[in-house]
């Protein structure tokens, strides 16, 4: 496996992510997008593939800069540490990746239209309050040479205003994964105001019809393309959690270092010290998880179920744990809304259930582990 | 000469460990019992022992990255991965475990004399010499630095008085390597040097301690009126806290790879199944799933902080983080093996217990827990105090 440590490449695209996010995308973007009432931000998106980014998932040939998973967690990081946001995990890793799994030229033009900003997806897996595929109850039903798809998905995350939608469904003899356009008679969407303000919603779905053309891969066969999409973006979302929790550290430390009570920088008391340095630790440790998940991903993608578990459980984990600390090391500015904080401590909740919570990926490394 | 190509070497690697291990020796076993740690005094516990360890030798697989004219292998870091793993392969024990091959080697490698090296590194490689380590005094723990041993300059030789705490197997070591105090007028940290100490001077003595675990790993060591060489001395004179430095962090680095290691071998979900309550128990079962998540990202950390070090990346500080997290985790494994293991465990006829108790002490030795986070607080994250 390659190393764990930054390639060149790797570290000059770090650099570049965080001159473009701290110009274009400081927390308090987030905060004015919120405020006026969307969950969405297309001009970010629109920046944010003109540098590139929808791409680096995407073959060279289809336009994109496939520069590897490794690279797509490297941006999802630095995202995290501002809350940027956009759906670049939904699209540019989410999707990408179910997409390079078929090689026909409808996938091959559907990954060209991500590099170049022209399609946004959601994926549209979870029906209840916990994320677990196996289980998928949504039936797309046979009629006649297609499917007609009638149930709900929740917590569907950038469904509000993606274009299209990657839609797990129970066929005849296994599950489909079912590509089709948002607008598609049938569909229809309710925003949820979630507490990260981002883009969640419920979708229904009432006798949708789907062709053979939107199914993607196989019929019955949907993990083959689904696995590996899911895995990706599981590493990205780790990434950015673990980008999260940095960002939060790092405005913790800073003012253990402002602020001053009793005469000197709260800093200088030995309780906090411990408690940061530990913080610290566990973020040192859920960087290397995160590491090798992203080279997992790009180096042995078969075998990488147990890093990317690994990943996303430290990872939510360790974002949990530095806003809380975050929250009650800044005291009482801490809990107030015209601090940044709380908008760290509500993307971790909700990250933390995107995809897998600790447990559900906690179960996948104890099976994995022997357990 | 080792095969270069990555691949070439472990195939030559693989056939020389599978000819030359005794089958005895393939057990993977590293309790204290089972462990060859040499010295002019050492009695093998089998023939099979002393053949590996001979066998060994001859190639430096005692030290595999020590240069080979110290009596190592010259493995790079790539074949010294290699290395281990092929070992793990065969589940063979290490030929040879010391303070000499841990702490002191590397100290000399990087602060000693040719002549210095050309004469004590070799024997800590053969197994012929075995060392402790002389840091710890009972005035001086955490506060190291504070440390009492005299150390006077009689012209011809240095006159060593003082004390020493929690000097590992002082009792069976044949040389110590030992901090003391060259000067008393100077600032603490800048009147302390690194003096090598034959333990069949005059004047010295040892006694051991007996721990909670039932063992006496540890010893007091006293000097009274000890004479040394005067080319003992490792670096400068009055410079030792450099090399204490150096080593404390190598140190650091050791415990925290047991803790690591452990991630990466043995899985915790499988040691705990060979318990009759097993992992049936499903609040132990979740502590167990989270120490071992936590166990192999500490395991991936010390590797990623190996990648980073050869990269020229190195962060001598993540050491105090290795060590502290490593060493937590290590008591939190052991919690749950106690656990597991019920009423079953609770015996001196195997040894959970001992280890169990036994890893009490790693997050105090090298360095507490809090001393640790103390040094991340202040060097990495620059807080104040």
């Amino acid at each position: 496996m390659a190393k764990l440590v930054r390639t060149d490449e790797e570290a000059l695209l770090a650099e570049a992510a965080r001159g473009f996010l701290d110009g274009a995308a400081p927390v308090s973007r987030l905060r004015n997008m919120r405020d006026s009432g969307e969950t969405a931000d297309p001009g970010l998106w629109k920046a944010m593939v003109e540098m590139g980014w929808a791409g680096i998932l995407v073959p060279e040939a289809a336009g994109g800069s496939d520069m590897g998973h490794a690279a797509a967690c490297v941006l999802a990081g630095e995202m995290g540490k501002t809350l940027a946001s956009s759906p670049f995990i939904s699209t540019a890793v989410i999707a990408a990746t179910a997409l390079r799994q078929v090689s026909d030229r409808r996938a091959t033009e559907a990954l060209g239209r991500i590099a170049a900003g022209q399609a946004t997806y959601a994926l549209a897996v979870d029906e209840g309050a916990k994320f677990d595929p196996a289980n998928t109850r949504m039936e797309a039903r046979a009629d006649g040479n297609g499917f007609r798809l009638n149930g709900e998905k929740r917590f569907v995350v950038d469904g509000g205003n993606a274009d299209r939608l990657l839609v797990l469904a129970r066929t005849g003899n296994g599950l489909t994964l079912f590509d089709i356009p948002s607008g598609r008679e049938g569909v229809s969407r309710e925003r949820r105001a979630t507490i990260d303000s981002r883009d969640t919603a419920d979708i229904r779905f009432d006798e949708v019809v789907a062709t053979g053309e939107d199914v993607l891969g196989q019929v019955d066969d949907a993990m083959t393309v689904l696995k590996p999409a899911l895995e990706a973006g599981q590493a990205a979302l780790a990434a950015e959690m673990a980008g999260l929790a940095a960002g939060a550290f790092g405005m913790t430390v800073e003012y253990l270092k402002e602020r001053k009570q009793f005469g000197v920088p709260i800093g200088a008391f030995q309780a906090l010290q411990h408690r940061a340095a530990h913080l610290w630790c566990e973020c040192e440790v859920t960087a290397s998880a995160i590491m090798h998940a992203g080279r997992m991903l790009d180096d042995d993608p078969g075998n990488a179920s147990l890093a990317v578990s690994l990943a996303k459980a430290r990872a939510t984990d360790t974002a949990q744990r530095a806003v809380q600390e975050g929250v009650q090391m800044h005291g009482g500015i801490g809990m107030t809304d015209a601090f940044d904080m709380g908008f760290y401590m509500k993307r971790a909740r909700v990250a933390a259930e995107w995809l897998g919570d600790y447990g559900y990926h906690a179960n996948i490394v104890a099976q994995a582990r022997g357990f | 000469m080792e095969a270069t190509e990555p691949e070439a070497f472990r195939g030559e690697l693989r056939a020389w460990l599978e000819d030359n291990c005794p089958d005895e020796m393939r057990d993977g076993r590293n309790d204290e019992a089972s462990i060859c740690w040499g010295g002019k005094n050492w009695k093998f516990a089998s023939d099979a022992q002393r053949t590996w360890l001979e066998r060994c030798v001859t190639k430096g697989y005692t030290v595999p990255t020590w240069p080979v004219e110290y009596g190592g292998a010259g493995l790079n870091r790539e074949q010294e991965k290699i290395f281990h793993d092929e070992m793990r392969r065969l589940n063979a024990r290490y030929p040879l475990q010391s303070f000499g091959i841990w702490m002191l080697g590397p100290a000399l490698l990087h602060f000693g004399t040719h002549e210095q090296k050309k004469h004590y590194l070799p024997p800590i490689a053969r197994g012929e010499v075995r060392w402790c380590q002389g840091y710890s005094e009972p005035g001086a723990g955490s506060d190291l630095a504070s440390l009492q041993t005299r150390c006077e300059d009689k012209g011809d030789h240095w006159l060593v008085n003082g004390q020493k705490i929690w000097t590992s197997y002082a009792d069976k070591a044949d040389w110590i390597f030992a901090l003391v105090r060259t000067d008393r007028d100077a600032p603490k940290h800048k009147g302390i040097s690194f003096v090598l100490i034959d333990m069949q001077s005059d004047g010295v003595s040892t006694r051991p301690i007996k721990l909670i675990s039932g063992v006496s790993p540890f010893c007091e060591t006293f000097f009274d009126h000890v004479k040394v060489p005067k080319d003992l001395v490792v670096g400068e004179v009055n410079r030792g806290w450099d090399v204490a430095k150096y080593l404390l962090t190598h140190e650091r680095e050791m415990i925290s790879a047991a803790g690591g290691t452990m991630g990466a071998g043995r899985p915790l979900g499988a040691v705990l199944a060979d318990s009759e309550t097993g992992l049936t128990d499903p609040v132990l079962r979740a502590d167990a799933m989270r120490a071992e998540i936590d166990g192999l990202a500490v395991g991936l950390t010390l590797e990623r902080y190996k990648d980073q070090a050869e990269a020229g990346q190195g962060a001598g500080d993540a050491s105090a983080m290795l060590k502290y997290m490593g060493t937590e985790l290590n008591k939190r494994r052991l919690e749950l093996v106690m656990a597991a293991g019920g009423s079953d465990a609770l015996g001196w006829d195997d040894d959970r217990a001992p280890n169990w108790l036994r890893t009490k002490a790693n997050s105090i030795e090298g360095g507490t827990s809090e001393v640790m986070l103390s040094i991340i607080s202040k060097r990495v994250l620059g807080l104040p105090g």
